[in-house]
Order: C-alpha cells, then structure tokens, then sequence
C-alpha cells in the first residue's frame, strides 16, 4: 500500500512538471506584459467602424445608436462571442507565423503583446486553416464586401465553402445587429498594426512606434509618418468626418492593404 | 470475498452505456458526413443557423469524445474493475444511474448548447460553460466510483498494470480538465492562454484516452487471449515514460507561434521521446499476442483491438515526424493534422471501443452475436475507410501547405484540395456504411432468440 502511495504521488509530480514547464512557465514568463481591457482597445477605433455606421446608418443607429466609444465596445464584444459561437475560429487562424512566408500573404508576425487583451480571452489563434487568417484582415476588404460575403460567399468569393451566414440579415435582408458587430469585430483584427489614426485618447508615441518598420506602411506615400496626423495620399483612400464621435476631425486611410 | 458474476457486475449499467455510446456514435458520424458536404457544395441544410457546418463540426468533435469514448470507457470500466479487483464499484444503484443519467444530460446539454452557438473557444472543450461544471462533478464521481474498489484491492495485494492506468487516467482527467475550460476561458488570454489550451487539448487525449485504453486493453486482450501479457516490466516503463512525457507536449499544438520557445521546445522534445513508451507499450502487446495470431481470425472485438493498435503505432510514428519545427512549416493548419487526428481518436480509440462494445454485448445480452458477416462487413468497411481518409488528408495537408508556402492564390488551394475532400467523404460514406452493419448486428444481437450457454458460462470467468 505504501509503494501505491508513492505511485500516486509520483503520478501527480509527473502532471505538475509537466503543467508547469507546458502552461504554468509561459504564464508566469508573460505575466508582466500588460492585459488591456475592453475599455482600453476601445482607445483605438479602427477607421471601419465608423464607415460602417456611414455605409448602414438605419441599421446602425436601430441597433447600436451613435459610432462611438460605447457602441464599438458593445459591438467589438458581441462580435467576438459570434465568432467563437459560430466556430469562425475552427477553419480561421488568428496568427501569422514566422515560417512559410506567411508575412507576406497575410501582413506583420503575430507578437506576443497583440494577444493580450480580454478579446483573447480564450484565445483563438486556432489549429487549422480552411479560410485565410484573419489576424490582419483590418481594412483588406470593404465593409460591404464583408456584409455580400456573409450573405453569399460564393456570390462574391468563387468556389469559397464558407457557408453564407443568412442569420446575419433581417427578413428583409439587411444587416442586424450579429452582422454589423461581426463585421466590426473582423475589421478590428489587426487595426493595431495599421497607421493609426482615430487615437481618442493621446497616446501618440506607441502608435508611431509600431508602423514604420512594416513593408506596407512603406509602400504607401505616407509623407510624415512620425507625425501626429498622418495624411492618406492614395485616391482611394476614405475620408471620414466623424462628427458624433466627438472628436473633431478624424481622417481614415485604408492604406497599405492591396 | 467470493461474488456471483451477477452481483459483482452490474450488467445493466454496462447495458445502458453501451447503448448509449453507440447512439451517439451514429450521430457523430451523421455530423460527420453533413461537415465533409460543406466542403463539396452540397450542404443540404444552407441557411439554417441550428445546423450551421461550423456547429456540426463542433457536434462532431464533442459527441466524439464526451459521448462514443466516456460512454464506452465508462462500460468496460464497469465490466473489467470488479474483475482486476473482485471488488465492486463505489455504488452501483445510485451513483451508477446517477453517472449514466447525468453523462447523457451533459451530452444532450452539450449538443444542443453548441447548435444554439454556445460553443466556447477551446479545440475539444467547446463544451458550453454552463455544462462545465457539471463534467467536472461527473469527473470526480466517476474517480471516486472506480478508484475505491481499486483502493480496496490494493490494500490486499499488489496491483495490476491495467490498474496502473486506470487509476492514472481518473486522477489526471479531473485537473486537466478544469486547468483547460476555466483558465483560458476566464483568467489567462492570448498566448499563455494558448499553451494552457494547447496542454489541455493534449492532456485530454493523453492523460485520459490514452491511459484509460491502455489499462483497458491491457484487461482484455490477456483475457481474450487466454494468456498472460508478455512482461509486466515493459508495462510499467510504458506507464511512467507516458507519465512523465505526455503532460510536457501541450505545446506542440501551436508550434511557431509567439508561445515563449522553451515551451516549444521541451514540446518537441517530449513528443519524440514519447514514441519510446509507446513503442515498449506496442511490443508488449504484439509479443503477447505471438504464437495466438490465430486467434485474429476467429475474434473480431480482438481483430478491432489489435488493428486499433497497428493503427496507434502508425500515428505515434508519424506524431514523432510532425512535431519536429521543420515539418510544422508546412504541415500545420493543414488537413494533415485532421487526418492524423481521425486515425488516433477513431482508427486507434474508437477502434479498442468498437471492440470493447462488441466484446461485452453478447455477455450483458446474454446473447449470441448475430451474425460473423455483419460484423465482417462492419470490421473492413471502417478499416478500409478510415485507411483512405487518413492517406486522403495527408496527402491534402501536404498540397496545401507547400501552396501556401509557394504565395499561389488562397482559392487555389481550395480548389486543388476539392478532389482529397470528394475523396475524404467517400471514406467517410464508406465507414458510415460499416457502422451501419455494425448497429444492425448490435441491435439484431438483442433480439437475439438463442442464449448463448457458452457465453454465460465465460462471463463467471475473472482473470
């Protein structure tokens, strides 16, 4: 019976060894980067949300009223429980590797600090790829793009197998509120590595920070980038005046996504 | 300490978990072929949010573990504890139909939890939050229904190795199980959330199925075969190199992400130096069966079991090339890992239960088996299916990866991967259909007329 004891114990040494080294270390390793709060990701708005309350503004105001701070937060929240609560995240990866030229299809290697805040919670970096990763989609497409696409993948993806989300529409076919906040949720994927210009708050410095360094960022004629405004030099590029937000003049680029 | 076969098993809760773990081993499958549809353009239910591909899958994976394996874990459980110990379990009429009762709940709660998009974002914890508890607190019943005899039993004599296991598995599955739904979920995001996950998703196999199937087939196959394993000692290293090494290979799951590469690589490292536990476990069962191949002819639950280990070997090998971080450049995120996933949990564990079940059904009926040929048909249509799927989706998993890594356009990946999924669901029809046989000879055994004497007879018979 003694020697059954030991067994046991040994047992559970062998699980705590190896739950330490595998899940317990990298946590206690990580615990100082700072976990950012809804609160604190709705700092940084991403330019798609508010086109998104131009492009359906009936819409938009039944559901979520004004584009504001409080709106984002509530439509980035229930958002993300749709994608989980859809399964997005078992055929969509949310992490671009180092390996197999990944930076260059899909844009900036996922670092550690992007993946800590409560959107993350659990995370959803996923273990297969069916669709193309989605961490970088911010601005690759259009919001109405993604609004055809949910209602008929193949109507504007040829040969896709995403099935069509119709629960995203009412009758009549317009958005509704899963829609437009899954819409809003997959536009703010990656907004953190794009140029950043709908900064609420002041906290310039980190955002000129991250941009410089990556290709796309260069790609565009970006004439100043460490100043505070960055001015879109491309033609295409939205302008937006977002008057309810409260922040007086507030220009969107959809720069550097082609 | 003398019992009656009657009174130290009881044969309807073996009854009603092999029922159950068949029922929903049917839907499993039915969720299954509805998935492969998707990806051929023929989903028949477009439109509809209920039974929405992206929830099936869910459906499917889950039902997979928490319904066909517990389920049939749970049988023989109950049918090889009391004979490894002469003991009965904890308490069979009340905390028996409770486990019963409330697993199927858990399950039917489950299901319809993730149909509603409940789902919560663990890979095999999908398991809405609100049924989670209520697994933990099966989880610690079921310790508590299958260690005490066991306990009993050790005061008096030195263990079995299928004890060993079995006693390992209940233990480890109650932390792991709590460490990988609720951290992530709740208390650690992103990255360090990322390796809890990636250790609860290897833990469940490893800490659970794994040591549970092996304590398992370690009961059965000596008694099938009539004769002892052929050394307790490899045993043994098998037990301890499994845990020590299983517990550190979680993140081998999100190789090359920003996971900090000490994680990584205690993963890799561990994962290869697994397959010496494995192979020790493999020898051990292959040597036990030298000199009785014979025997494969005759018994198809030993045909199950021992094609399920030839499949294991398969798997672990090819687990011990996968991991390394060369190969992970082009295999992950692809079918390759799906096709590896079906081989372990179906090819390997759902074959040890399909044999478990056809073991222990004619012995709880008290029936003779119906018929040879149905379960002949059941046997080869799932071999020769789940075979194809599996080379199907390697070679898939291969096709994508090197596109993706050679920038070609993301739909041409898709396309090029149309034919290997036209393939998978014809290996997914075909093991469909051997299900089929093998429900059909379940059902028509029950009603079996005929009382097999000799069956009754070898049902009082412990090792």
């Amino acid at each position: 019976m003694k020697f059954s004891r030991i067994v046991l114990i040994v047992g559970i040494l062998c699980f705590a060894f190896g739950t330490f080294w595998q899940a317990v270390a990298p946590w206690l390793t990580l615990r100082k980067i700072p976990v950012k709060t809804l609160e604190d990701i709705a700092k940084d708005i991403p330019p798609e949300f508010f086109m998104l309350a131009q492009d359906y503004p009936v819409e938009f105001n039944k559901y979520f009223g004004k584009a504001d701070k409080k709106s984002f937060m509530d439509a980035l929240e229930t958002g993300r429980d749709i994608y989980i609560g859809e399964v997005c995240w078992q055929c969509h990866s949310q992490c671009v590797r180092p390996v197999s030229k990944e930076e260059i299809r899909f844009g900036k290697i996922s670092y550690i600090s992007e993946y800590n805040n409560v959107m993350q919670l659990p995370q959803l970096i996923s273990t297969r790829r069916v669709g193309p990763d989605l961490i970088r989609e911010s601005g690759v497409h259009s919001n109405d793009w993604h609004a055809a696409h949910f209602k008929d993948t193949r109507a504007v993806t040829p040969g896709s197998i995403m099935p069509s989300y119709t629960w995203f529409f009412d009758k009549d076919g317009h958005l509704n509120k899963k829609g437009l906040s899954v819409i809003t949720y997959v536009q703010w994927l990656g907004s953190w590595t794009k140029p950043s210009k709908y900064d609420l708050e002041t906290s310039k410095p980190e955002a000129a920070k991250i941009e410089v360094s990556q290709p796309e960022a260069a790609k565009t004629e970006v004439s100043q980038p460490e100043a505070d405004k960055i001015e879109a030099s491309q033609p295409e590029a939205a302008k937006t005046e977002v008057s309810q937000s409260g922040v007086g003049k507030t220009k969107a680029s959809e720069a550097g996504h082609e | 300490m003398k019992h009656e076969n009657e009174s130290l098993v009881n044969e309807d809760l073996i009854y009603a978990h092999l029922i159950a773990s068949v029922v929903i081993v049917a839907i499993v499958f039915l969720a299954g072929l509805l998935y492969s549809m998707q990806f051929l353009y023929i989903y028949p239910f477009p439109g509809i949010s209920f039974l929405s591909p992206g929830r099936l899958r869910s459906v499917h994976t889950n039902g997979a573990v928490y319904g066909f394996i517990v389920n049939g874990f749970t049988a023989a459980l109950y049918w090889a504890v009391p004979r490894l110990t002469g003991k009965k379990v904890f308490n069979e009429k009340y905390v028996g139909w409770f486990m019963f009762i409330a697993l199927q709940a858990a399950v039917l709660g489950t299901v319809f939890g993730l149909l509603h998009g409940d789902a919560q974002a663990i890979p095999w914890g999908e398991t809405p939050w609100y049924i989670d508890p209520f697994v933990v607190v099966w989880l610690l019943v079921s310790l508590a229904q299958f260690t005490v005899p066991i306990y009993k039993h050790a005061i008096e004599k030195a263990l079995y190795a299928a004890n060993w296991y079995i006693i390992a598995g209940l233990v480890w599955i109650p932390m792991v199980y709590i460490m990988g739904n609720y951290f992530p979920t709740f208390f650690v995001p992103g990255i360090a959330g990322a390796a809890i996950t990636g250790t609860w998703i290897h833990d469940a196999v490893g800490l659970y199925v794994t040591p549970i199937g092996w304590g398992l087939c370690y009961y059965f196959i000596p008694v099938i075969l009539k004769k002892p394993v052929w050394s307790h000692s490899l045993s043994l290293l098998g037990f301890w190199g499994l845990a020590f090494f299983y517990p550190l290979q979680g993140v081998h799951h999100y190789l090359w992400t920003p996971i900090p590469m000490y994680a990584q690589y205690a993963a890799v490292l561990s994962t290869v130096a697994l397959e010496l536990a494995v192979v020790s476990v493999i020898v051990n069962f292959m040597m036990t069966l030298k000199g009785r191949a014979e025997a494969l002819k005759d018994s198809i639950p030993l045909r199950w079991i021992y094609i399920g280990i030839v499949n294991y070997a398969i798997t672990c090998f090819q687990c011990a090339i996968q991991v390394l971080l060369t190969t992970q450049k082009v295999i992950h995120f692809t079918d390759w890992v799906v096709g590896h996933a079906h081989l372990i949990m179906f090819g390997t564990f759902g074959f040890w239960i399909l044999g478990f079940i056809s073991y222990l059904w004619p012995k709880v009926t008290h029936r003779q088996s119906y018929s040879k040929a149905a379960e002949e048909w059941a046997f080869w249509l799932i071999l020769v299916g789940i075979e194809l799927m599996w080379i199907d989706l390697l070679a898939a998993g291969l096709v994508q990866g090197f596109m993706w890594w050679s920038l070609s356009p993301w739909m041409d990946s898709i396309r090029y991967s149309f034919p290997f999924w036209i393939v998978r669901a014809i290996s997914g029809v075909l093991m469909s259909a051997g299900l089929t046989f093998y429900i059909y000879n379940f059902y028509m055994t029950a009603r079996n007329k005929t009382v097999s004497i000799i069956q009754a007879q070898q049902a009082g018979g412990s090792i």
